[in-house]
């Protein structure tokens, strides 16, 4: 399962890279969402992954999962989603203001 | 009043105008000038004890091991230069409300202005060295919004940045000094340096420290070779000339040089190096001041030239000489705050500064005249102003002064003081009327005259009366500068053989000569090659703004896929070179097994992440890839353990991707391959690279246990006991975390704020918002804009959808759910209303602003946290109860769950107000969004006739 989970935060994070280095707004908000997946995934991870056990207390429940990595995450998700949403935006009014959907300034020498 | 308090009152007062403005501009005026009332009240409340000798300290411990605490003192001193911030502050505040005009932003002024006065008031209270230090550059910051108030005239703006950059080099220098007095002294608290002079004076530091901090008071009060930003500084508005240059800004070098006096001063570094400065500006910026044609500029030249004087007089080093010093300042604060108003009146009237095309007002503005007659007499040091009676005092000074160059030159300087005041008044206000004034001039309303009436008021009553007016502040400001009682005895009259009298007269007499021979002199002065501090200045400044330009143009060429590029390299190097050069233990843990679903789930993961690399130029393609991914990660959460997170991935991954759709419907469908081969092999190799090394951390990081105990137990342990709840997750979130996570709904908040500016900058005139009205939908629109389907099922899942929210929100603190997950919900519900009845339907039956739902989340969290307050405890400790109203079960009640509510508000309001906000800008590109209500009644009528 821990090779599963790390080759998935591995690809995830391989993709959102290559993708926020592509020269159009678009792929750079699709890379940057893959890698907040992958980061969140990670934070989580670090809790250790097991399967089947509650973050909720009651007197049945033998061993738990560890609530912390989740609290964490869970806040960064909505997060994410905030700044994903300011990104578009940002990408919205650049698309219009300069008419192509360039993340390059003219004067950039990238090629 | 706490000294506290009185520092802190014009910083909180800094946030009321720009709500205020709202209102009106009389009204911002009033609260502000209210604000800096108080504060002058509470200052005068202490006034008493102060007068008495006491001295009054307030203490809180900040930061105690760094020495630095916010420690707070009033003695003589401090209560003369409070005095003067704040009362020719409330002048200035008055002043101003009828000097801008209406095209002036008048908020953001009493706000800056307001935060000035907060910097300056804390700098004269400070009992602290450090916060002295912090409050000094708060005056430079502020002073620089203030001078550069007119952003649309280039003066302004390089007025400001020149004073920044010199003030604010200077203050660099006094931090170093303040630092090496603290460690000679071994505290950095005021009341023990100022007791440490012997051991100060004595140590081999002192020299650097008297220097330094010398450096930094004579950039502040304009002292040479500094003097040069004072005039430019001109280019800000009048009533932040009159205040900055009369009672406060340049003052502050003053007041620290007369602070630091008992422990600097008595030395011969200390007499020859600030007594020489003090004169040779005094001297050298009175003469300059002679030829100045613009009114502002004569009164800027003064001010230094009168800085000057008094710097040389704290020089000198004697009881008395301080003592006239401390008068001076009170003196030259009233005539030279009401001369530059008078300045800003004859501009607000006569459209003119330029005391060339000016002449013969007085019978036009009377008041003016009499205003500027008496202050600019007082300026002259003519009798029986209050000007008079400290410049006689300070040449009895200088006459007992160990060189006779020193009175000598102080006579020249006097000479040329009385020439440029009787020319500003002479030539403003007498002589012909002329008929080519740029504006017909009269005297102003009683808001404009008043200010300055007043200050002409106390010039003269000073002037009569100086035993009663004014000897009781000097006692106590000169008591504290020496450290001892000082009685100070001023009369206008020394008999015949006072060598003051005859230097005064000396004075006079040299002045209405060179006043005589203005034009002449005036003549010569112009052919004389002169230096410009400005153009050395920029000299100086050019070399370093072409260096870090030369240095921005290379590092930052707009390249953003370079920049990410070098990033990511640095980030994997670094990354890599600890990780092989530091140890790890290796694995132990067991890999837990895999069932046939979850590796089936992987693999879709899997695959749908290639895809989105592989398919990336198919946006639509690529945005279900998104779905899949989102959707898998949310199963996996689940599959973890983790319900929380599963609930609000998925509902995140709902808003994500409609929000992605509306925001794709604009862009461009696909995206260009415009990279070569190389180029993507390049990023390919990075990215898979850093892929490699996250993924392979995150492995070791799951094969190992934790290094460190976890605190994980303690909230496990906790949960119930002290939160109330058994879901741990949540109680982290609103209890244990609750701090945190305010900060995070502060953060979405912020989020959809700038969305909506965003939006708003998009849809106001301009090119973007050209192109946006000529966009055409390139793609094909589906053949029923709202399905009836939908509509039908939407409308009814709407009430359902709402009260699994409140069951979500209701639940999460015990099993999986709370305010995040219910404001998500809640939201998508709402929005399958926009999308399925449109925009004008949905609108017309939404009566809550989204604006409002974000402030009222942020309010009600910040307002639970508070209430724990009033309990006594600290910020956002929680309490909870168990309650039984029949008939139903007991339950629970705790202040989270409040906490929470606010969470759900603020979340349902960000995620509402980003979708809106993008809905707009569709119907501003022409759209057909039914912009009226929609409804199935008129589909119906529609298709049945």
């Amino acid at each position: 399962m821990e090779i599963l989970v790390a080759s998935a935060i591995g690809l995830m994070t391989a993709v959102g890279i290559y993708l926020i280095l592509r020269l159009r707004t678009f792929p750079v908000i699709v890379g940057l969402s893959m890698i907040s997946y992958a980061c969140n995934v990670f934070i989580f991870a670090s809790g250790r992954i097991v399967a089947g056990l509650p973050p909720i207390l009651s007197p049945d429940a033998a061993a738990y999962t560890d609530p912390m990595p989740q609290a964490l995450v869970l806040t960064a998700i909505v997060i994410s989603f905030g700044m994903t949403a300011v990104l578009v935006m940002m990408a919205l009014g650049a698309f219009f203001e300069a008419g192509d959907d360039r993340i390059d300034l003219d004067d950039g020498g990238a090629k | 009043m706490s000294l506290a308090l009185i520092a802190a009152l014009p910083f909180l007062g800094a946030l009321l105008p720009g709500l205020l403005i709202r209102v009106s501009r009389t009204a911002c005026a009033t609260v502000t000038g209210s604000v800096t009332l108080l504060a002058l009240i509470g200052l005068g409340l202490h006034a008493p004890a102060v007068l008495r000798g006491e001295v009054l300290t307030t203490r809180f411990e900040w930061l105690p091991q760094l020495g630095l605490n916010a420690t707070f003192m009033l003695d003589g001193l401090g209560l003369l230069f409070a005095g003067l911030i704040l009362g020719i502050g409330l002048l200035i505040i008055l002043y101003a409300r009828f000097y801008l005009s209406d095209r002036d932003p008048m908020g953001q002024f009493y706000t800056y202005l307001m935060l000035f006065q907060g910097a300056m008031v804390g700098i004269v209270l400070s009992d602290n060295i450090l916060l002295l230090l912090v409050f000094w550059e708060l005056t430079s910051l502020s002073s620089f919004l203030l001078i550069g108030y007119w952003k649309h005239l280039p003066e302004g703006r390089q007025g400001a940045r020149m004073a920044l950059a010199v003030t604010g080099g200077g203050g660099l220098a006094m931090i170093a000094g303040m630092l090496i007095l603290g460690q000679i002294a071994g505290s950095y608290d005021l009341s023990v340096i100022l007791q440490a002079g012997d051991a100060i004076r004595a140590s081999d530091w002192y020299l650097t420290a008297l220097v330094l901090i010398l450096l930094g008071a004579f950039a502040k009060s304009a002292q040479f070779p500094f003097h040069f930003w004072l005039p430019h500084a001109m280019a800000a508005p009048t009533p932040v000339s009159a205040y900055l240059h009369s009672a406060t800004m340049v003052k502050a070098g003053i007041f620290l040089m007369a602070r630091m006096w008992p422990v600097l001063s008595g030395t011969p570094e200390w007499f020859w190096i600030v007594s020489l400065t003090g004169l040779f500006t005094m001297v050298m910026a009175a003469k300059i001041a002679f030829y100045q044609t613009d009114l502002k500029a004569l009164l800027a030249f003064s001010t230094v030239s009168h800085l000057g004087l008094i710097t040389m007089l704290l020089g000198f080093g004697t009881k008395a000489a301080a003592t006239v010093a401390m008068f001076h300042i009170v003196n030259h604060a009233t005539f030279k705050a009401a001369l530059f108003m008078s300045a800003g009146i004859v501009d607000h009237e006569t459209h003119t500064r330029d005391i060339r095309r000016l002449g013969g007002l007085r019978h036009l503005m009377p008041l003016t005249f009499t205003i500027a007659a008496i202050t600019g007499l007082s300026m002259a040091g003519i009798p029986p102003f209050n000007g008079f009676l400290s410049k006689e005092m300070m040449l009895e000074e200088a006459a007992h002064a160990p060189h006779w160059m020193i009175p000598a030159l102080v006579c020249i300087g006097a000479a040329l003081s009385v020439a440029y005041s009787f020319r500003l008044v002479a030539q403003t206000f007498l002589g012909p009327q002329r008929d080519d004034y740029p504006h017909h001039p009269h005297d102003p309303g009683i808001g404009l005259w008043g200010a300055p009436a007043l200050l002409a008021v106390l010039v003269v009553l000073i002037g009569l009366m100086p035993m009663t007016m004014a000897t009781w502040l000097v006692d106590a400001a000169a008591g504290a500068v020496t450290g001892g009682p000082v009685q100070v005895k001023i009369a206008h009259w020394h008999g015949l053989g006072s060598p003051a009298l005859w230097m005064s007269i000396g004075a006079v007499g040299g002045g209405l000569l060179l006043l005589g021979l203005h034009g002449p002199l005036d003549a010569i002065w112009r052919r004389m090659p002169r230096p410009e501090g400005k153009r050395i200045f920029d000299a100086l400044i050019e070399p370093f703004a072409r260096l870090s330009a030369a240095l921005t143009g290379a590092v930052h060429d707009g390249a953003m896929g370079r920049y990410l590029w070098i990033g990511g390299a640095t980030m994997l190097g670094v990354g890599a070179y600890a990780f092989f050069t530091g140890g790890h233990a290796p694995g132990t843990l067991p890999l837990t097994p895999v069932d046939p679903i979850a590796a089936a789930g992987w693999l879709a993961l899997m695959v749908a992440s290639a895809g989105v690399g592989v398919l990336h130029h198919q946006r639509l393609l690529t945005l279900v890839l998104i779905g899949v991914i989102g959707l898998i990660v949310s199963v996996a959460f689940a599959y973890l353990s983790a319900p929380d997170l599963a609930l609000t991935q998925i509902s995140v991954e709902v808003a994500t991707v409609i929000l992605m759709l509306l925001a794709l419907n604009f862009l461009p469908k696909t995206t260009p391959r415009e990279s070569g081969h190389l180029r993507r092999g390049r990023d390919a190799a990075l990215a898979g690279l850093i892929g490699l090394g996250v993924g392979g951390l995150a492995y070791m990081l799951m094969m190992r246990g934790f290094a460190f105990p976890t605190i994980a137990d303690y909230h496990m342990a906790n949960s119930k006991a002290l939160g109330g709840g058994t879901n741990v997750v949540n109680v982290i979130l609103v209890d244990f975390r609750g701090y945190d996570t305010f900060g995070e709904i502060t953060v979405l908040g912020i989020a959809a704020t700038l969305i909506f500016a965003l939006t708003e900058a998009l849809l106001r005139p301009g090119p973007a918002n050209d192109r946006l009205r000529n966009w055409r939908n390139d793609t094909p629109d589906a053949g029923d804009r709202h399905p009836l389907m939908m509509v039908v099922a939407t409308r009814m899942m709407l009430p359902i959808a709402l009260m699994v929210g409140i069951y979500i929100f209701l639940r999460g603190h015990n099993v999986p759910g709370g305010g995040f997950i219910a404001g998500l919900v809640v939201s998508i519900a709402l929005v399958m209303q926009y999308m399925a009845s449109g925009f004008g339907w949905t609108a017309a039956r939404q009566k809550i602003d989204y604006h409002g739902l974000i402030g009222a989340g942020v309010l009600i969290a910040a307002a639970t946290g508070i209430g724990s307050w009033f309990a006594g405890r600290p910020f956002m400790t929680s309490t909870f109860g168990y309650v039984e109203i029949w008939p139903l079960e007991k339950f629970e009640l705790a202040t989270a769950a409040l906490f929470d509510l606010g969470v759900f508000l603020t979340v349902l309001g960000a995620v509402m107000l980003a979708l809106s906000s993008l809905t707009r800008i569709a119907i501003r590109a022409g759209q057909t969004v039914n912009t009226e209500a929609y409804d199935m009644q008129d589909k119906f009528d529609r298709e049945t006739h």
